[in-house]
């Protein structure tokens, strides 16, 4: 694994932007929030939930992205990438977690697991 | 008439088509006790939409759905309907008809409605077997089995007719190519550059045009195997199609000594020179005039029923002309003068050719006398409203070619959106130009008798039911009538909220408009939602995947998560794993690896499957490249237990073992494991063989059975033991092996190729018939053999073990965790 970089903000350089496949994800293991799934949309905008469905603990990295939301492999839930909220009429929310883009390398808001 | 005849008027009918029939519907409601009606008809068919063969051979409508009026209904109306028995004389002094059998019937009033012949050109050949003309059911009929078989068609004739036979034959699957004689195509309706634009569209769609071409010669002794052209070049060709035309039918009246012209001569109230007898349609000619189109069928329709209901004064006029071309996405029109004629003229053209999008008027004395437009045909209606009712455009002029919502906004009224451009129109205007029918008729047709679907508006006006093109204008005066209460068309479901078309019409475009990626799909077919959802997504990777073998670029992330991983997800977010195993028999190696396997990576269960196969549960998604690299060692590759494709062959040990075995099932199933392996399906999809009818490999609760008897193998189809248990139909038997396995083939690409996604194969079966299924894979060993190579030709790209791939590192990202250090 590449070399990781923490500032003093707390922003953790995770992966280069090409390292996500656009319309997929990519998990981190992360010591503040467990597996933290992150996502590139189509227009790659970057998104990072914690990687466990608010219904039953699906993991939202191994869904089908379309669009800026996440359908979670076990039971279909629509999560919202942005919000982590789920699509009406379910009810629950993933924690999202601070995620950007700087030179094409992807910084994510979270401590890495030790 | 005030008083009731005390002997009803005998009615003779030559001709059971669409003018004929609509003039007896007409009179039927004009005046339904007047006469003891007949009618002959020369095809052996009820009466049906002749101008839907075109939705027929495109495959977007059946037979049974372009009937107009069934048996049923001629009983019902106390018609006596003698179908598939022309009448060939005509005796006028003794007033009767008799018809090709012989049958003598005297007529008090005749009316002929006898249509048109196909033109047949003086070429070498015609008439060949493999030749035939676009006329009627059964040409019909013989260019939908011809597709079946044969690979190339040539068709004669870049008119209407012409162009809607090419067009439907691309869409049975073959590969067309149209001679025209003139340098541009339809160029009796459009100009020259829409004629282009046309000819590059439909370029674009795969049909290989020979403009400027005279067809010489029909190549072939026994049948057709191709044209030569006037200029030395060959086309070969499995079917040839001529279509350049049709010419008033007049052989009875001319025998019978009417008066006839190019067609027989009829007056304004439709009547031929002989006071009884009346002639409409395709057959007559009007003040010089002969007919081709619909709309002047069936004003002469209304006129000659009031005349025949005793209405002397009703008159025919010729109304304005206006064309439509019946292929989907071409988007045609045209009415009146297709250029300026003479100096006085005036043209104003728009064209953006970049967008397909090309619009001409033709002006005279500040009216417009001509439209032709191609790509955008929204405005056709207004376009030729302004021709009929021969409106001044003098104070829209300048911003008349943009179309009406400009026009509207630039006179100073609000802009209206497309959608409500049907609101706005008047009363009058007409909105279905095949029958004729203006849209206050549709509206106080849905509120008078509360009409809520498109049919019943079909059933009870008659717009929308011809060529379909102002179904969307239809469905617009329902919205708009109902509010909310209409639900839309009751046509296949959509597939999901992303779009309103259905699986079936998807499956179409998609083969063919030649959609080869889910976003042309997507952005062909106006899909809602620019990236679809995880419902339609997999379904179009999957009917892309069958459409385009080695071509398409299978698209991961429109997989759900399975398929993606090659392993099946379980609910705590873990995987399992299924080595293959051919017809179930295993051995030493192969079961050792698996225990080592287990050991080493700690699995936590391990489970016999119910189709003999060994499940390994628990394994997290890190270990899977190498859980799979472990197992390729040992040989074993994907069993595909988490996909929508071919899973297992359940065998018994059959007549290697067992004392009652009649055959060797295991190597039958290992055989047909072997060839099926890999192969993508609309659901998941069980084989298996049992070794005699004690079927201990349970084969008549699997998609495809085969059971071992002692003369050979009966194959059973659409078996399920899931939700609904279902046992398997009898497809057929076979005697060798290799039947079995071409039949194998043969049926479950039929079954890719046309069950909806997610639909497995009992259900389709029950939704299509076995007796579908058993035309396409055991009648017609054509079609079985083409199938079967369709099917194996998908295999080339399909069997690829995805396990060994990824133990090799490919999509490595899907499988690591980023656990990044400081």
């Amino acid at each position: 694994m590449d070399a990781v970089v923490v500032d003093k903000a707390g922003w953790m350089e995770i992966c280069g932007m090409e390292d996500i496949p656009r319309q997929g994800a990519r998990v981190v293991a992360t010591a503040t929030h467990g597996d933290v799934a992150v996502f590139r949309a189509l227009d790659d905008a970057v998104f990072a939930l914690e990687d466990r469905c608010p219904h039953k603990g699906g993991p939202l990295s191994q869904g089908i992205v379309h669009g800026h939301a996440v359908t979670c492999p076990l039971h279909n839930w629509v999560i919202d990438l942005a919000s982590g909220e789920a699509a009406a009429p379910d009810k629950g929310c993933a924690r999202h977690i601070p995620v950007r883009v700087e030179g094409g390398r992807v910084l994510l808001a979270a401590a890495v697991r030790r | 008439m005030n008083m009731i005849p005390t002997q009803r008027q005998r009615l003779v009918v030559v001709g059971n088509g669409m003018a004929g029939m609509r003039t007896v519907e007409n009179l039927l409601r004009l005046a339904p006790q007047r006469y003891d009606i007949t009618v002959f008809g020369a095809e052996p068919h009820p009466n049906y939409d002749r101008i839907a063969l075109s939705s027929v051979l495109a495959g977007e409508k059946t037979l049974e759905e372009i009937v107009i009026n069934d048996r049923g209904w001629y009983a019902e109306k106390g018609i006596r309907l003698i179908a598939g028995d022309p009448v060939v004389a005509l005796d006028r002094a003794a007033r009767t008809v008799t018809s090709a059998s012989g049958l003598t019937l005297p007529y008090d009033r005749l009316l002929i409605a006898t249509g048109s012949k196909p033109l047949a050109p003086p070429i070498p050949g015609l008439g060949l077997p493999g030749t035939c003309a676009f006329r009627d059911i059964a040409d019909v009929e013989t260019m939908i089995t011809a597709a079946r078989t044969g690979r190339r068609a040539v068709v004669i004739g870049g008119g209407l007719l012409g162009l809607e036979a090419a067009w439907g034959l691309k869409r049975q699957g073959m590969s067309v190519a149209l001679v025209h004689l003139m340098p541009t195509l339809l160029e009796r309706q459009l100009d020259a550059t829409a004629g282009t634009l046309l000819q590059r569209d439909l370029d674009g769609r795969g049909i290989a045009f020979f403009t400027n071409g005279q067809t010489e010669q029909i190549l072939g002794t026994e049948r057709a195997e191709g044209v030569r052209l006037a200029d030395g070049r060959e086309i070969p060709a499995d079917l040839v199609v001529v279509a350049i035309g049709i010419r008033p039918n007049i052989d009875l009246a001319r025998a019978a000594g009417l008066d006839v012209n190019r067609g027989i001569v009829v007056d304004d109230g439709l009547r031929t020179e002989d006071p009884e007898i009346f002639a409409v349609g395709e057959c007559v000619e009007h003040r010089g005039q002969v007919f081709g189109l619909v709309a002047p069928l069936w004003e002469q329709a209304k006129i000659c029923a009031a005349q025949l209901a005793g209405d002397a004064a009703a008159t025919y006029v010729t109304p304005p002309l206006s064309t439509r071309l019946k292929i989907t996405g071409v988007d045609v029109f045209s009415a009146g003068a297709l250029a300026a004629a003479d100096p006085a003229d005036e043209e104003i053209t728009f064209q953006d050719m970049a967008r397909g999008v090309y619009r001409k008027l033709v002006l005279r004395s500040g009216k417009v006398v001509g439209v032709v437009m191609y790509g955008d045909v929204a405005d056709a209606a207004w376009y030729f409203q302004l021709l009929r009712e021969s409106t001044d455009i003098a104070p829209m002029r300048d911003t008349l070619i943009l179309g009406r919502a400009v026009t509207t906004a630039a006179s100073g009224a609000a802009a209206h959106d497309p959608a409500a451009a049907v609101a706005a129109l008047p009363e009058t205007a007409e909105i279905c130009g095949c029958n004729g029918v203006c849209k206050g008729t549709i509206t106080r047709t849905i509120t008078d008798l509360k009409l809520t679907t498109l049919e019943a508006v079909r059933a009870h006006t008659k717009a929308s039911a011809s060529c379909g093109s102002c179904t969307g204008q239809v469905e617009g005066l329902l919205a708009l009538t109902l509010g909310g209460d209409y639900a839309g068309s009751a046509g296949e479901k959509p597939m999901c909220k992303c779009t309103p078309h259905g699986h079936d019409h998807v499956r179409r475009e998609i083969l063919a408009q030649q959609l080869k990626s889910i976003p042309a799909v997507m952005q062909n077919l106006g899909w809602a939602r620019p990236e679809g959802c995880a419902s339609c997504r997999p379904a179009l990777n999957y009917y892309l995947l069958c459409a385009w073998p080695g071509e398409y670029e299978d698209d991961a992330r429109s997989r759900f998560v399975n398929e993606r991983m090659h392993a099946n997800i379980q609910k705590d977010g873990t995987y399992s794993v299924i080595p293959r195993m051919w017809g179930g028999v295993t051995n030493a190696k192969e079961l050792r690896a698996i225990a080592d396997v287990v050991e080493r990576y700690g699995i936590p269960t391990v489970k016999v499957t119910g189709g003999q196969r060994i499940d390994l549960l628990g394994v997290r998604r890190e270990q899977l490249p190498d859980v799979w690299r472990d197992l390729n060692a040992a040989g074993m590759v994907s069993g595909h237990g988490y996909g929508k494709a071919l899973r297992t062959v359940k065998t018994c040990v059959g007549s290697e073992w067992c004392r009652f075995g009649t055959q060797d099932s295991t190597a039958m199933g290992v055989a047909l494991e072997r060839m099926t392996w890999g192969s993508w399906h609309p659901h998941k999809v069980k084989l298996a063989v049992s070794g005699c009818p004690r079927n201990c490999a349970e084969a008549t609760v699997k998609d495809f059975g085969v059971i071992a008897v002692e003369s050979g193998w009966e194959l059973h189809v659409g078996g399920n033991a899931g939700i609904h248990l279902r046992g398997t139909e009898l497809l057929c038997k076979v005697t060798t092996p290799e039947e079995v396995l071409e039949h194998c083939g043969a049926f479950l690409q039929l079954y890719r190729e046309e069950a909806r996604y997610l639909e497995r194969t009992a259900p389709w079966v029950e939704r299509v018939g076995l007796a579908h299924v058993k035309a396409r894979v055991v009648a017609d060993a054509e079609s079985r053999r083409a199938l079967h190579e369709r099917f194996l030709h998908a295999q080339r790209f399909a069997q690829k073990d995805p396990w060994a791939e990824r133990a090799a590192g490919a999509d490595a990202g899907a499988f690591s965790t980023l656990v990044p250090a400081e």
